[in-house]
């Protein structure tokens, strides 16, 4: 593996989250304000005070301009980064990468999302002009990802209905969670029997299947890790970041059998790597994965190593992923149900993290986290780009 | 030289208008995907390459632009052969006979017969394709005449900018054809020096002309009219492919089109025509599909606005990628890589298997078929007809590509299933037509 990390270099000192949903009433420039206004309060500083920014929307704007205007930034560098789904995450990781070299002291990631907009319903694509032909122009998000669950029983000769139960529990779990949390855009839990009745989106995933539609912001202050308690006694550290962009093979090779995402296990591998963890179930406290849709959630348990292959599906319905069980995901409710405001999405799961590891999450706080990781996840089966980051609360 | 009929074929569209219609029989209709172009390649695909190409229709997709270009790239035919398009009337399809009968060529006509709700043109029309291939060599046919009498007549007429058409009263048109098509015939058969044909065919969009076309015409073995109803430019063609799916061989067939005049063609087969008829007959086309349900259709045909998913329509292919991609999007033409053999589904220069560079060559799947490694039915993406139904296809040479399932029946769809390719309209956007390859089950 080539990558050498840049373990414990940097540490977040300051977050900021919105909350998710359908913000009729602010509009992109209301959301970027709240979130980092929330995060430069949460770590005492000033907007002068940051050196550079990197933004990440997938639409909601174009350019560094689209933050440095509502904020007033004064000349200050502001990139603005866009990779599908994982927008949030790259954000973040070039602004751990510009501390750890020395370039920056304070620099902001911002993630962004003005989803609710455009009237339609599901993400919308911005293609350039092609020749009309490839299959992602018209297949959407849910049909994409629904590809895994027939995929899925077929090769472990899953009984269909137990699979079924599977992707509703993680549904159940995530809204459970999600009511746990004020942020969240769906703050209420769901019966079983409302999850598998809704109306079908695409094959066997209904309503319940798919992720919030919302609007929202997050912000995280990056610092070098010997200056972090200059600004809080409770920095979260970062172990590992890891981005992997596939080949695209599996759309094109018949020996890829939609049941794993190749790019997910890679990053995951390089970021245990960098941030030393051997034994992913025993040493992680909580992991925020990219439950776009239910069965990319069960997909992930695996391809993460927090189960073994061909297991998850019997895992989530033991309740080994869920708020008391053996390693909690998604406990401030996902994309599921805190939303999925695309380029905010990756900042958020860092919020959870964030919130966990210095015990301030609430109800939903766990016993003594030491170690979180985010997942998160642009594309879909066949050709996607992952993300994993491994976030700690003690230094070295 | 001396030009006969070497191949010939057939394609009707899987649909039947439903009874909910009110159209009793099983009037053939195009699925919201076919057009003249798409059905003009079914018809034409298997057939051996013609030195030119003659696309006729009355329903021509695009104005200023040759329609049989994309019938050329959809059959891969190399650059050198000329393609053109006789539309308007379904006279254009014997003006196509005239040329390919001086220097041989392709003859593919097809339509998409629209009538108002509830007309004559709604119940007793057809959608369908037919090809003739004529030239040198080893003749299923030989060519006995051809004669064109011409009449100005006001008895069918369409505005251009309109889908729908009009027709004067159907006996006073019957009246001026009649003479016209019994002359024709007389002269055909007299110049041959025969009595009679053994089989005889009349088309017309005078309904009356093809009711009593035994009547006008008698043939010593066989009188038909159309195959399926008046499918404009088609017709003529699939009335004498449904004649050469079961004439014997020596049986003379004589072809007439009533239309603004009257044209013939007199056939004589040959001990050749029972080895080499075609692949799907008429009858037995028409004798499968299944109904599709009179509000979906009239959605097809743009008389009835449906609500559709809350999604943006798609964008329209740009002109250059299309032309780049012109033997992927027409031909389906892949790469497969020199070093490994990976066949890859778009071409793509790097292979995704051994990485080797600019090692590739070009290969068509267009004619084989694969199965379904996983398949969805999405009711969120667009389309003019939803539900979209996606299905993952290994291809049984290698490859592997996504594609749209046409003519779908979601039930009869799951892993492992056997599907082929077929040449369809993805959907229309910005008035550019999105051709493309769809999978259809065996």
């Amino acid at each position: 593996m080539a990558s050498k990390g840049i373990k414990d270099a940097v540490a977040i000192v300051g977050m900021g989250c919105t909350r998710f949903g359908e913000r009729w009433e602010s509009s992109t420039d209301d959301l970027l304000l709240e979130a980092v206004g929330e995060a430069l309060g949460s770590a005492g500083v000033e907007r002068d005070d940051v050196d550079a920014y990197w933004l990440g929307t997938l639409g909601s704007g174009q350019s560094g301009l689209t933050l440095s205007r509502p904020l007033g930034i004064d000349h200050k560098p502001v990139t603005r980064v866009e990779n599908y789904c994982a927008t949030g995450s790259e954000s973040f990781r070039n602004a751990c990468y510009a501390v750890a070299s020395g370039a920056y002291d304070r620099v902001m990631a911002v993630g962004v999302e003005k989803l609710k907009d455009s009237g339609f319903s599901g993400l919308l694509r911005a293609d350039p002009p092609s020749d009309g032909t490839a299959a992602e122009l018209s297949l959407t998000a849910p049909a994409a990802f629904s590809l895994l669950d027939p995929a899925y029983t077929a090769k472990y000769g899953v009984d269909p209905a137990a699979m079924r139960e599977a992707m509703t529990h993680v549904a159940w779990k995530n809204h459970v969670n999600g009511a746990r949390n004020v942020k969240a855009q769906f703050r209420k839990e769901v019966s079983r029997e409302t999850i598998e009745g809704a109306p079908k989106v695409a094959g066997r995933l209904g309503i319940f299947d798919c992720s919030g539609v919302s609007d929202g912001a997050a912000a995280a202050l990056v610092v070098p890790a010997e200056q972090a308690y200059d600004y809080t006694d409770r920095p979260i550290f970062v172990k590992a970041l890891s981005l992997a962009a596939g080949p695209m093979r599996g759309g094109l090779d018949p020996s890829y059998d939609f049941t794993t995402f190749p790019e997910v296990v890679h990053s995951a591998t390089d970021a245990y790597a960098q941030a030393g963890i051997t034994d992913p179930r025993a040493e992680i406290s909580l992991a925020e994965v990219h439950d776009c849709f239910t069965p990319t959630e069960i997909v992930l348990m695996e391809d993460l190593g927090f189960t073994a292959r061909g297991q998850a599906w019997k895992d989530v319905l033991a309740g080994e992923f869920d708020l008391g069980g053996r390693l909690p995901v998604n406990v401030d409710g996902g994309l599921k149900s805190f939303g999925h405001p695309v380029g905010a999405s990756g900042l958020r799961m860092l919020y959870e993290a964030w919130l966990q590891l210095r015990g301030e999450a609430g109800e939903r706080q766990l016993a003594d986290p030491r170690l979180a990781l985010t997942h998160n996840l642009g594309g879909r089966p066949g050709g996607c780009v992952s993300f994993v980051s491994v976030v700690g609360s003690e230094r070295g | 030289m001396t030009i006969g009929v070497l191949a010939y074929g057939a394609y009707l569209p899987s649909y039947r208008l439903g009874a909910d219609s009110g159209v009793r029989g099983r009037r053939v209709v195009a699925s919201f995907d076919e057009d003249a172009t798409t059905m003009a390649v079914e018809a034409a695909r298997g057939l051996p390459a013609p030195g030119s190409l003659w696309w006729a229709s009355t329903t021509p997709p695009y104005l200023d632009k040759t329609n049989a270009a994309a019938v050329h790239a959809a059959l891969r035919l190399p650059s050198s052969v000329p393609a053109a398009d006789l539309v308007g009337s379904a006279r254009s399809t014997f003006a196509a006979l005239r040329a390919a009968l001086a220097t041989g060529g392709l003859v593919v006509a097809a339509d998409v017969r629209v009538g108002k709700p509830g007309s004559l043109d709604e119940k007793g029309g057809g959608d369908g394709a037919a090809a003739l291939l004529l030239g040198e060599g080893p003749a299923i046919a030989e060519v006995l005449g051809s004669a064109g009498d011409t009449l100005e007549l006001l008895d069918r007429w369409r505005d251009p900018q309109r889908t729908t058409g009009e027709q004067w009263e159907e006996r006073f048109g019957f009246e001026q054809y009649a003479g016209l098509v019994r002359s024709v015939a007389a002269r055909l058969l007299d110049d041959a020096g025969l009595a009679e044909a053994d089989h005889v065919v009349v088309t017309s969009g005078n309904a009356g002309i093809t009711k009593r076309a035994g009547a006008l015409v008698k043939g010593a073995l066989s009188s038909s009219g159309s195959p399926i109803g008046f499918s404009g430019a088609a017709d003529p063609l699939l009335g004498l492919a449904a004649v050469l799916d079961t004439a014997g061989p020596d049986e003379t067939i004589l072809v007439l089109s009533a239309v603004d005049g009257c044209d013939g063609l007199l056939l004589r087969t040959t001990p050749l025509l029972p080895s080499h008829r075609a692949a799907r007959s008429v009858a037995a086309q028409l004798e499968t599909g299944r109904e599709v349900r009179y509000p979906t259709y009239l959605s097809w045909r743009g008389l009835l606005e449906r609500e559709l998913p809350r999604r943006p329509e798609p964008d329209r292919p740009a002109g250059p990628p299309s032309y780049r991609a012109g033997e992927w999007k027409f031909g389906f033409t892949g790469s497969r890589c020199t070093a490994c053999g990976f066949l890859h589904l778009p071409p793509l220069r790097v292979c995704r298997s051994c990485s080797a560079v600019d090692a590739m060559e070009p290969e068509s799947v267009a004619d084989l078929t694969g199965k379904v490694a996983t398949f969805t039915i999405d009711r969120l993406a667009f389309s003019p007809s939803p539900p979209v139904v996606d299905v993952v296809v290994d291809f049984e040479g290698g490859g592997r590509t996504t594609l749209e399932v046409a003519d779908a029946d979601p039930g009869l769809i799951d892993v492992g299933t056997e599907v082929g390719l077929v040449f369809r309209r993805l959907f229309t956007a910005g008035n550019v037509h999105n051709y493309f390859w769809k999978a259809r089950v065996r």
